[in-house]
């Protein structure tokens, strides 16, 4: 297929695949199989460090559409790579079958360790519910928004179309990441000038004569009023707020078709991509807690296990400060199977307080591995750590929250106390730690503006990013457009007319 | 194999480019870049090359992390108060890009109109050529790579399915076209010669030496554009003057009193010794506060000017430096000897780091 060029399919990424390889993957696809592990079929491509950069920077497409912001990811990735700061071993595509891009410059340790990664990955990507309405043709359909938008860029001028896409980069989080899973129930999306035109009230046929008496004024008057306010309501767009902004500008942006369809593309990438960030945790701790298993008790030989051991170290090291999504993942699945083993789970185990029976609780149900593989399958990061984040683990791994204190100007440690931490995690997992924001109006003022409002949730919009992305925002939606949001404790509307940028305070709550 | 990336990466720079074009007079006036030269880069702060997002400001900020520590205990381990890349303002981003010292020069020579010079010399051969080497999508008529495009719009109407081997009319729709493009290279062939001599003396201050410091640095980031060969020297002066080399020259701190005349004459003697103004473009540059140990030396100055400096460079300039206890007195006795048309010198007072900017212009707007 044209659309696949660029992607070497399974049967001509063979010849490039060193023999070697292809009997390790297999050997470990085999072991994965063993555990239970049910993974996409996968083919391994070995490229050059410039080259699994250059993929990296698509987001793990080549054929992806042209814009710049992928060529300064780029460059981030070869300096670091070049200063040796930073080096990627693997990049797996979720796909139908999936494609993984190995470094070629990993000794071989390391792609077994790789390899066995991947399983992991593919196997999630398959079966977890979150990615279950993700295009599996993904690497197609990216192929052809990147041929789309170049015929754009040929027919419209590169500036024209880089502008536009800039603009639809600059919104592309407002999304709702949940909409995939349940479909709405959206009326078809009426324009309000259709209503305007149907404002006659329809009055019953007769002759000039007999209309006093067929259509009496009072009862005209009355369907008159009921059509304004039916109107009334009509205009106000959306009936309800709106979270896929998105989707509402597809819908009522006064866009030529290239832009709709430009802004298409950017959603429908957002969307593709969602999942993966809103179940960073559990897939990366999914796929090493395989590779640690399938290594240490299939693969590994004895001269291998130091540099194994090293590498897997690298990867799960913690520094302060960061989270490590690897390490908190293997680690609650690891502390999951040993409770779902144990029996360590439901009200006895809860209401238990004797701490020399706690320790020493186990009821030998050997549920574990049965847990985690639902667990897998149901769970996003945010349900995942509601669940199973308990007060033990938190203290075991030394989980504390941190805060920024102004009078030393650094970030110190806050607190060790389970609930906070739980708190402060969540806090950073909902929404992706953007901030939330709906459309409420697509008539502001009855003049057609465009008005936006931001659920507060503590933190404050970064001011100038805000006005900068208004700016973006009016070049989709062609009139003024707002938000509301709050600022310092007091309520603002951020505004922006296409020349002037204004902020109002507006009444408080 | 060109990678598709390359494009969008070029174009990442031609943005960076733009944006650096637009806060060039910023850059000039700070200081900073000059520490950050290595290999022959320079590492730029852009401002909001990121695209904008609604984000969350960070102003609250914290989370949560592992690992061992009391409360109250720094999690970043940095020291107190090293906040990286402090801008002006608060949550301004900067994402610093390496860009290298003839490409800034470019950047300096459209945005401040710098003609290209004229060197001077028989050793002045420039070559252009032009070189046909690839094929682009778009070009100019004239250019049109016939074969090509017939091929390409013979393989899009067999792929269409309109091509008919009985009447085989092809015809190119605008896809189709294939264009030459070209390069030009350049080779230019000329050496040149910076001598910076700064008055050290008493009255110029950290601040005076850091403006030259910053305008020296751009002075030869744009020479060393247009010389293939450029050779520095660097002479300080009080009442005596001495050849130094570029840290010394930067850095040292003497005091006493002011015989410009003293260093016009070793360059003087620098030149004869070591450049042959025939196969060297010269160019004496001079920075002081404007004071001189009276208008005994500064006429000797200009004795030395006219017989033996103007005579073998290609311009000579003089930039004075605003201080506190500068007379000033410099730029005006050479103005109204020379008069502010003579094409042999050009003087320009630098009245602070703003100054720096139009000084430069100054200097290099001539093209000479």
């Amino acid at each position: 297929m044209s659309s696949t060029r660029g992607i070497k399919g399974p049967s001509r990424s063979s010849q490039h695949l060193h023999d070697e390889i292809a009997r390790i993957a297999e050997q470990i696809r085999g072991y994965a199989k063993s555990y239970g592990l049910d993974p996409f079929d996968t083919s391994f491509e070995l490229i050059d460090h410039d080259e699994l950069n250059e993929v990296a920077a698509y987001g793990g497409f080549p054929t992806r559409y042209p814009h710049w912001r992928f060529g300064m990811h780029y460059e981030e990735l070869e300096k670091g790579y070049s200063f040796g700061l930073q080096k990627i071993y693997e990049l797996v595509i979720n796909n139908d079958p999936c494609t993984a891009y190995l470094m070629k410059s990993n000794s071989l340790v390391d792609q077994k360790l790789v390899i066995a990664h991947v399983y992991g990955h593919s196997d999630f990507f398959k079966n977890s519910f979150w990615f279950a309405k993700t295009n599996r043709k993904m690497l197609d359909q990216m192929a052809n928004h990147g041929t789309r938008l170049r015929r754009y860029v040929e027919k419209f001028g590169e500036s024209v179309v880089e502008d536009f896409l800039d603009a639809c980069m600059s919104v592309e989080n407002l999304i709702d990441y949940h909409s995939m899973y349940t479909p709405k129930k959206r009326k078809s999306a009426e324009p309000i000038e259709d209503l305007e035109r149907d404002k006659e009230v329809k009055k019953i046929r007769s002759k000039e004569y007999m209309d006093r008496f067929m259509n009496p004024p009072e009862f005209v008057q009355k369907q008159r009023k009921a059509i304004e306010d039916q109107l009334a309501r009509k205009r106000k767009l959306p009936e309800e707020p709106e979270k896929d902004v998105l989707l509402f500008l597809l819908d009522y942006a006064p866009l030529d078709n290239w832009q709709r369809d430009v802004l298409a593309i950017v959603r429908d990438e957002a969307y593709y991509f969602a999942p993966q960030a809103l179940t960073k945790i559990m897939n990366e701790g999914w796929a090493s807690y395989w590779h640690s298993r399938i290594m240490t008790e299939k693969v590994l030989t004895d001269a291998e296990v130091v540099d194994y051991a090293e590498h897997h170290a690298g990867t799960m090291g913690t520094q302060p400060g960061v989270l490590n999504p690897y390490k908190l993942g293997i680690e609650l699945y690891r502390d999951i199977e040993d409770r779902w083993n144990k029996g360590r789970f439901g009200p006895d185990w809860d209401r238990c307080d004797d701490m020399q029976r706690r320790r020493n609780w186990d009821m030998k149900l050997g549920l574990g591995r049965k847990k985690i593989f639902e667990i897998r399958r149901v769970h996003n990061d945010i349900t995942f750590i509601d669940e199973f984040l308990t007060k033990e683990f938190c203290e075991e791994q030394k989980m504390f929250t941190y805060r920024h204190n102004p009078q030393t100007n650094r970030l110190e440690i806050a607190d060790r106390e389970f609930e906070k931490v739980k708190e402060q995690l969540l806090f950073r997992l909902t929404n992706m730690s953007y901030p939330v924001i709906r459309v409420d109006d697509g008539n502001f003022r009855n003049r057609g503006e465009l008005k936006l409002t931001h659920e507060h949730a503590g933190l404050d919009l970064e001011a100038r990013e805000a006005r900068d992305t208004l700016k973006n925002l009016f070049r989709i939606w062609r009139r003024p457009v707002h938000i509301e949001t709050q600022s310092e404790g007091e309520g603002k509307l951020l505004s922006f007319d296409g020349e002037r940028q204004s902020e109002e305070t507006i009444g408080g709550e | 194999m060109v990678k598709k990336i390359e494009k969008d990466y070029s174009r990442f720079r031609s943005i960076v480019r733009g944006k650096i074009k637009k806060e060039l007079r910023k850059y000039i006036t700070r200081g900073e870049l000059i520490g950050k030269v290595g290999r022959n880069l320079v590492s730029i702060p852009i401002p909001q090359i990121q695209i904008p997002h609604f984000r969350n400001g960070n102003n609250p900020g914290g989370g949560v992390g592992q690992g061992p520590g009391d409360p109250g205990d720094p999690v970043d381990g940095g020291e107190p108060g090293a906040q990286p890349g402090a801008g002006d303002m608060p949550g301004e981003h900067l994402v610093e890009v390496d860009v290298s010292l003839d490409e800034l020069a470019k950047i300096l020579g459209e945005e401040l109109a710098l003609p290209n010079i004229k060197p001077k010399g028989s050793r002045t051969i420039q070559a252009d050529k032009e070189k046909y080497t690839g094929i682009a999508r778009s070009g100019p008529e004239s250019l049109r790579h016939f074969k090509r495009t017939y091929r390409e719009a013979l393989k899009r109407s067999i792929a269409m399915g309109i091509y008919d081997a009985e009447n085989p009319v092809v015809t190119p729709v605008r896809d189709d076209k294939r264009y030459r493009s070209w390069k030009v290279k350049e080779i230019p062939q000329n050496n040149a010669v910076i001598v910076y001599m700064m008055d050290v003396s008493g009255s110029m201050g950290d601040e005076q030496k850091e403006i030259v410091r910053i305008e020296a640095f751009w002075i030869d980031t744009w020479l060393r554009s247009q010389y293939k060969r450029i050779e520095c020297r660097y002479i300080v002066h009080d009442a005596v003057a001495r050849e130094v080399d570029q840290h010394t020259f930067y850095h040292v701190k003497e005091s006493g009193g002011t015989k410009i005349s003293s260093a016009l004459q070793l360059c003087r003697e620098i030149v004869e010794r070591d450049f042959n103004p025939v196969e060297w473009n010269i160019y004496p540059f001079h920075f002081s506060d404007g004071d001189n140990w009276g208008s005994e030396d500064t006429r000797r100055c200009i004795e030395l000017l006219e017989n033996n400096i103007f005579p073998v460079s290609n311009i000579f300039c003089y930039g004075q430096v605003k201080s506190a206890y500068g007379s000033g007195q410099f730029k005006k006795d050479l103005d109204e000897h020379f008069g502010r048309e003579d094409g042999r010198i050009i003087t320009s007072e630098i009245r602070d780091r703003e100054g720096i900017y139009d000084s430069i212009r100054e200097f290099l707007g001539k093209g000479k």
